[in-house]
C-alpha cells in the first residue's frame, strides 16, 4: 500500500523537504536540517505539518459517559474550550494510544489521536461502543493541522487574525476563529515544550493558511520543521511518544503518567482494575531519565545493563541539540531506578556508563 | 554528488585512497549528505585488525547511527582524532577528512572494489 499525502505534500517538496514514509504518510523528516529546525523552535519559531494525526468527533447523549469509560483521565473535569491529555487503555492496562480530548459541548468532543494508531483507535472505540448513545465520526480527511511552536509563535499568528490570541490559555482552544481569512480551530497546545499553537483548518484551506503563516513568520525567524526535530524537541521536553515510552506493553503508570490516570474516578474505565492492582503492588519497572557519562549516543532499543545483567532498554535517546549532551529515557527494573544510580547502556556491544537523572531535562534551562 | 577520480569505492559508500601498502578510508559525499549533520564519530584503536566488510567505526547523525565498513582486510595504523571533537568535519569535506589509515593485508582485494566510474553509476541507479 502506498503512503498517503497530507494536503501540504507539494509545499514540503517545494521547500526542499526530505520526504519519508512515516506511519503510512509521506512527510518531511527535515528541510534545512534537524539541528537548525530544532534550534529555531527553541529560539524563534517552527511550523510543523501534523495533518497526518487522526481527528475523531464523539457526539451524543452519552458522549461523556462513553469517554469516561474509554479513557483514564477524568473527562468530567473538562470545561468547554478546554483540552485534556489522556491515555486509552486495554483491560490489562497497556495503552491503546495517548491522545488529546477537546470539549466542544456537553454532548460533543474532539479527539486528536496518533497517526500510527488512527485505524486501530477507531476500531477500538467502535468495538467498545456497547449501548452508549453516541456517534463516532472520523473527520481526519476533512481537516488539516499545523503546529506553530516557539517563543515567537503567538506574535506570528497574531498578525493573521483580529482575535486576541493571548486570551487562549494553555490547553484551551477557540473554534471558528477567522484566521488568515479562513475559519480555524486554534488551540494553545503542542509537542515541543515551547509556547505555541496548533491550527486546525478545513483540508482545502490548509495550503493557503500554511503559506500565510510562513510569510507572516519570516521576520520572526519562523522555519518549517520536520519529523526529526519534532522528536528531539518532544523528547527534551519530557513528553512521551507512543511506541517508545508508552505502548501496548508499557502501561501509563510505568511511563510515569500516573497524573493522567485517575484511579479514584467514580466511573469504571477500561484498564482501571489492572492499573489499580499494578499501582497497589508497586511498579516492577519504570521509565527513567539518564545521562551518559562516557562517550556515545544512546538510541531507542539499546539494552541497559547492570553488572552484566539486562535490566531494561532505552526508549528514546539522543545527543540533545539544546543541552548538547547525550541523554535518554529507559524502561528499567524499579530496583535500579533511583536518581543518581549508575547503569550501563550497551552501545555496539560495549557498556557505556550512565547516571539516572530527573526526566525534566529542560528544567534548568 | 562529488566523486573523486583516483579513489576506490564500496557499495556502502566508503572511499579508499591507496598509498603504497597503506590506505586512507573515509565516507563519500553521498554518504555524508544522506546522514545529515554528523554529531558523533567512534574510531577504532590503532593496531586493531579487521576483515573486509567488518564494521570498524561508527558515524552518527542526530537521527541515526551508521556503521563504517572495511573495504579490504587490514590493520589500523592511524585514526583521525580531530573527528572526536569535530565530527562535522566529515560533512564539511568528506574526502579531506578521512576516518582511519590502514595497512592493507591483501592488495588483491583492491580489484573487488569499485572504480570512480562504477561508483558514479551506482549513485545514478540509487537516485
Amino acid at each position: 500500500m502506498v503512503a498517503k499525502k497530507t494536503p501540504l505534500y507539494d509545499e514540503h517538496v517545494k521547500l526542499g523537504g526530505k520526504i519519508v514514509d512515516y506511519a503510512g504518510w509521506f512527510l518531511p523528516v527535515q528541510y534545512e536540517g534537524l539541528i537548525p529546525e530544532h534550534e529555531a523552535v527553541r529560539n524563534a519559531a517552527g511550523i510543523f505539518d501534523v495533518s497526518h494525526m487522526g481527528e475523531v468527533i464523539v457526539k451524543g447523549k452519552d458522549a461523556l459517559a462513553f469517554l469516561q469509560y474509554l479513557l483514564t483521565n477524568d473527562i468530567s473535569k473538562l470545561v468547554e474550550d478546554q483540552v485534556m491529555y489522556t491515555i486509552m487503555c486495554y483491560p490489562d492496562g497497556g495503552a491503546v494510544d495517548d491522545l488529546l480530548v477537546y470539549k466542544f459541548g456537553e454532548e460533543e468532543y474532539l479527539l486528536v489521536i496518533n497517526a500510527a494508531n488512527t485505524d486501530k483507535d477507531i476500531k477500538w472505540m467502535i468495538d467498545n461502543k456497547k449501548d452508549f448513545n453516541i456517534i463516532i465520526e472520523n473527520i481526519s480527511d476533512q481537516v488539516g493541522l499545523m503546529a506553530v511552536q516557539g517563543p515567537n509563535a503567538e506574535k506570528i499568528l497574531q498578525k493573521l487574525t483580529d482575535f486576541d490570541l493571548s486570551t487562549i490559555g494553555n490547553y484551551h482552544f477557540k473554534r471558528n476563529v477567522n484566521f488568515a481569512g479562513k475559519e480555524c480551530l486554534i488551540s494553545r497546545t503542542g509537542y515541543t515544550g515551547e509556547d505555541g499553537f496548533e491550527v486546525c483548518t478545513k483540508a482545502e484551506d490548509t495550503v493557503e493558511v500554511w503559506n500565510k503563516i510562513l510569510e507572516a513568520g519570516e521576520e520572526f525567524g519562523l522555519k518549517p520543521a520536520g519529523l526529526g526535530a519534532r522528536d528531539t524537541l518532544r523528547f527534551e521536553a519530557s513528553m512521551p511518544l507512543y511506541g517508545n515510552e508508552i505502548s501496548e506493553e508499557i502501561t501509563p503508570l510505568e511511563a510515569g503518567l500516573k497524573f493522567f490516570v485517575k484511579l479514584d474516578k467514580a466511573e469504571d474505565f477500561i484498564g482501571k482494575e489492572a492499573l489499580t492492582k499494578q499501582w497497589n503492588e508497586g511498579l516492577k519497572r519504570k521509565v527513567v531519565g539518564f545521562e551518559l557519562l562516557g562517550r556515545g549516543i544512546p538510541r531507542d532499543g539499546y539494552e541497559v545493563q547492570k553488572d552484566g545483567k539486562k535490566i531494561g532498554h532505552v526508549t528514546t535517546g539522543y545527543m540533545s541539540p539544546t543541552l548538547k549532551k547525550s541523554i535518554g529515557n529507559a524502561l528499567i527494573d524499579t530496583e535500579y531506578a533511583q536518581l543518581g544510580n549508575e547503569i550501563d547502556v550497551m552501545i555496539r556491544n560495549k557498556p557505556v556508563k550512565a547516571k539516572i537523572i530527573d526526566r525534566r531535562f529542560l528544567k534548568n534551562r | 554528488m562529488k566523486v573523486l577520480k583516483d579513489l576506490y569505492y564500496t557499495k556502502d559508500h566508503e572511499w579508499l585512497k591507496v598509498e603504497g601498502d597503506e590506505a586512507y578510508i573515509g565516507l563519500t559525499d553521498f554518504a555524508q549528505d544522506s546522514l545529515g549533520d554528523i554529531v558523533y564519530v567512534e574510531l577504532p584503536e590503532v593496531d586493531d585488525e579487521f576483515s573486509k566488510e567488518d564494521a570498524f567505526a561508527a558515524v552518527e547523525s542526530v537521527k541515526a547511527a551508521s556503521d563504517v565498513f572495511m573495504p579490504v582486510d587490514g590493520k589500523i595504523v592511524e585514526v583521525n582524532e580531530a573527528l572526536l571533537d569535530e565530527p562535522g568535519l566529515i560533512n564539511e569535506d568528506p574526502y579531506e577528512n578521512w576516518i582511519a589509515k590502514i595497512e592493507i593485508a591483501d592488495k588483491s582485494q583492491l580489484d573487488e572494489l569499485l572504480s570512480a566510474d562504477e561508483y558514479e553509476k551506482l549513485l545514478d541507479e540509487e537516485v
